[in-house]
């Protein structure tokens, strides 16, 4: 065993960003399920973003419009699900599933050009001074500008619900769609907003994985990353700042445990394997012991006439 | 992953009703762990089909189903192209072992063929590429050109597929320099671009300056890219993109052949179980060129340890070798048998760590 030969520094780094795809798709399945909608979609945005992303990205030389292009890819692709919940108002589970399985189909279908190129890379940001500190620099001052943005999502998520009108409107929607109707709010248009939003945020996930992280194209490549944010969002009932603790979590004893083991520490490597899902859960339902619980409304469907 | 063939398996019920009408066509299943566009092991699969395909036209028809999770729901899977009239069915990840001889035994009349496992029943053969051969290639070139004498090696499952590569690269890799390490991280799946890339970046950080991998995707190698100075093998396809650096060589899978031999045994009628096992010598196992980062003397030394293999004149298990314990294995001039090989489930001396159990 060598544990010197793990750097503290470099670990606490690659963390964030193995953990940024999940905060992204998970901040916009939040505010989904804040809004009453529950979409089981959140794979397939992701992967119809990763492509989108990636093909933008590759065909204009900037990963700034490929973002862009994710976000949306993913949006567009959670009209879709816009359509048959709220217009045609299809059952949400099975709507959400589908929703999965096509975007899955579609991106290798998107993709079949791009396999083996390589995107244009997005420079980490260099702050003079900042960004060279010891220890501090390389965590907080060295990366990719999207990992802010996600942070910066998540503040922003988070002061919305709190603070703004427009916040207490949509959790209004979320917990009681007929009087929230019966005050004149538009259930509607409110949730199709949310969605897009969700969508728009899962296919910043998805390309991240794809620009960022791996970077490249593969089919299938998220790899049930969307199903994990679906679950995250749960553990962390519905609260922003504990789904960024969440993904560092889950990320963070990821990246520990390849580490464990490139170090060769004596815990049988099956434990070290399971460890991030263990430990996510374990802190998240210790955390949620307030009974918090879910939005009231989460997956009912809301007609005006009902 | 499982919703993906869960609507395929959904699809092919369908195809089921329409089914039973070209009974005198050979149909030919696939099933794969990965999607075909992986760009490795089920890519290569894939290939495989597509050129039996091309080799009998019309006289069959091949289906696949891609993303299979190894388990009961490869059972499902199975048994579903079994019933739509699959006369020989390809199941092409060491996880499908079971359900294949399950399966089986429940359609006697239909010819399964299992890759890299051991279990064989009436009208269930295997078959497998003695992969350690080209791991060999890869651990000489490796340990000649590693810099920081440290090699990382991404493993999958601990199977014995597996264990026989990290045992035959290191033991090729120590033989050209005593001081190689290696750094084993176990991702516990075939494919998944992200962790693999995850683990890639691990073993670079701590300081390895190769990089080999047991998983299908080309993560690794865009991970290895994108840290430089940094050398990766393709694996199980040739993964040319990411020549000349990192890629410097590959292992690529050859299963065409075979596949063509095994599809023509069925037409013919001719077909019994066999136990199929073909290295470099029979072209199951390709290296993929050597790229120009590779210094000449590196390329000459690993072209003629190929040679020595494809000629069966050396066995990459030669002893002296001790196990990891450092009891004895193979004595001196003694060469490995394909039963314990089949089986290994333990390091060879010098490589650190656990191998999970």
């Amino acid at each position: 065993m060598d544990l010197s030969a793990i750097n503290p520094v470099l670990l606490i780094a690659s963390l964030m960003v193995a953990a940024t795809p999940l905060l992204l798709a998970a901040i916009g399945e939040l505010v989904v399920e804040k809004a009453g909608v529950l979409n089981l979609g959140v794979e397939g945005m992701m992967i119809v973003g990763a492509i989108s992303g990636f093909a933008i990205a590759v065909e204009t030389g900037s990963p700034w419009l490929g973002f862009l292009g994710a976000a949306v890819g993913g949006a567009l692709l959670s009209l879709l699900f816009v359509l048959l919940t709220q217009v045609a108002l299809a059952n949400q589970v099975a709507s959400g599933l589908s929703l999965t399985l096509f975007g899955l189909g579609l991106s290798s279908l998107m993709g079949q050009r791009y396999v083996g190129i390589k995107p244009p890379q997005m420079a980490d940001i260099h702050i003079p001074g900042l960004s060279d500190l010891p220890v501090l620099g390389p965590i907080l001052f060295g990366h990719d500008l999207m990992l802010y943005l996600g942070v910066a999502i998540i503040a922003g998520v988070w002061a919305v619900l709190k603070y703004t009108r427009a916040g207490l409107i949509l959790r209004a929607v979320g917990e009681n769609h007929d009087a929230a109707h019966a005050l004149g709010y538009k259930v509607v248009r409110i949730r199709i907003a949310a969605i897009l939003f969700g969508g728009a945020c899962a296919g910043l996930g998805g390309a991240y994985i794809s620009l960022i992280r791996v970077p490249q194209w593969t089919e299938g490549m998220t790899a049930g990353v969307g199903w994990i944010a679906l679950a995250l969002v749960v553990f962390a009932s519905w609260k922003p700042w504990r789904v960024l603790l969440g993904a560092y979590l889950f990320g963070g004893v990821t990246v520990v445990q390849l580490n464990l083991q490139a170090a060769g520490v004596a815990i049988p490597v099956e434990y070290l394997a399971m460890s991030p899902y263990l430990v996510t859960i374990l802190v998240l339902v210790i955390l949620s012991a307030d009974k918090s619980s879910a939005p009231a409304s989460l997956g009912r469907i809301f007609h005006a006439s009902n | 992953m499982k919703l993906a063939s869960l609507l395929a398996g959904a699809a092919m019920v369908l195809g089921l009703a329409t089914g039973a009408v070209a009974q005198d066509k050979t149909k030919v299943g696939f099933v794969y762990v990965g999607p075909v566009g992986d760009g490795g092991w089920t890519y290569e699969h894939d290939k495989g089909r597509q050129a039996v395909e091309a080799e009998f036209g019309d006289k069959v028809e091949t289906v696949y189903v891609e993303n299979v999770a190894e388990g009961p729901d490869a059972e499902r899977v199975m048994t579903q192209m079994a019933l739509n009239g699959a006369d020989l069915i390809f199941t092409t990840s060491f996880g499908f072992m079971d359900p294949t001889i399950n399966v089986a035994k429940k359609f006697p009349d239909v010819k399964f063929e299992h890759a890299t496992g051991y279990k064989t029943a009436p009208n269930v053969s295997v078959y497998s590429a003695r992969f350690y051969e080209g791991r060999a290639v890869q651990g000489t070139i490796a340990g000649m050109m590693t810099k920081s004498n440290v090699i990382g090696y991404i493993g999958s499952y601990p199977i014995p597929e597996v264990i026989r590569g990290i045992n035959s690269a290191y033991i090729h890799a120590k033989k050209v320099n005593p001081d190689v390490q290696f750094k084993i991280v176990w991702a516990f799946t075939w494919f998944d671009p992200a962790k693999e890339a995850d683990a890639a970046k691990v073993l670079i950080e701590q300081g390895a300056d190769v990089i080999l991998q047991h998983t299908d995707s080309t993560a690794p190698q865009a991970a290895a890219k994108n840290a430089g100075n940094v050398i990766t093998f393709g694996q199980a396809s040739d993964m040319g993109e990411y020549a000349p650096l990192p890629r410097v060589s590959s292992i690529i899978d050859n299963w065409a052949p075979y596949y063509i031999e095994r599809t023509k045994a069925v037409m013919d009628g001719t077909w019994e179980t066999v136990n199929t096992w073909n290295g470099i010598g029979k072209g199951m196992v390709g290296i993929g060129e050597i790229s120009s980062a590779v210094p000449e003397d590196v390329k000459a030394k690993a072209l003629e340890l190929k040679a020595a293999i494809a000629s069966g004149e050396y066995h990459p298990f030669t002893g002296p070798i001790n196990k990891q314990d450092g009891s004895a294995w193979l004595a001196e001039g003694e060469v490995a048998d394909d039963g314990t090989l089949a089986g290994m489930n333990f390091y060879v001396e010098g490589i650190e760590g656990e191998i999970p159990q």
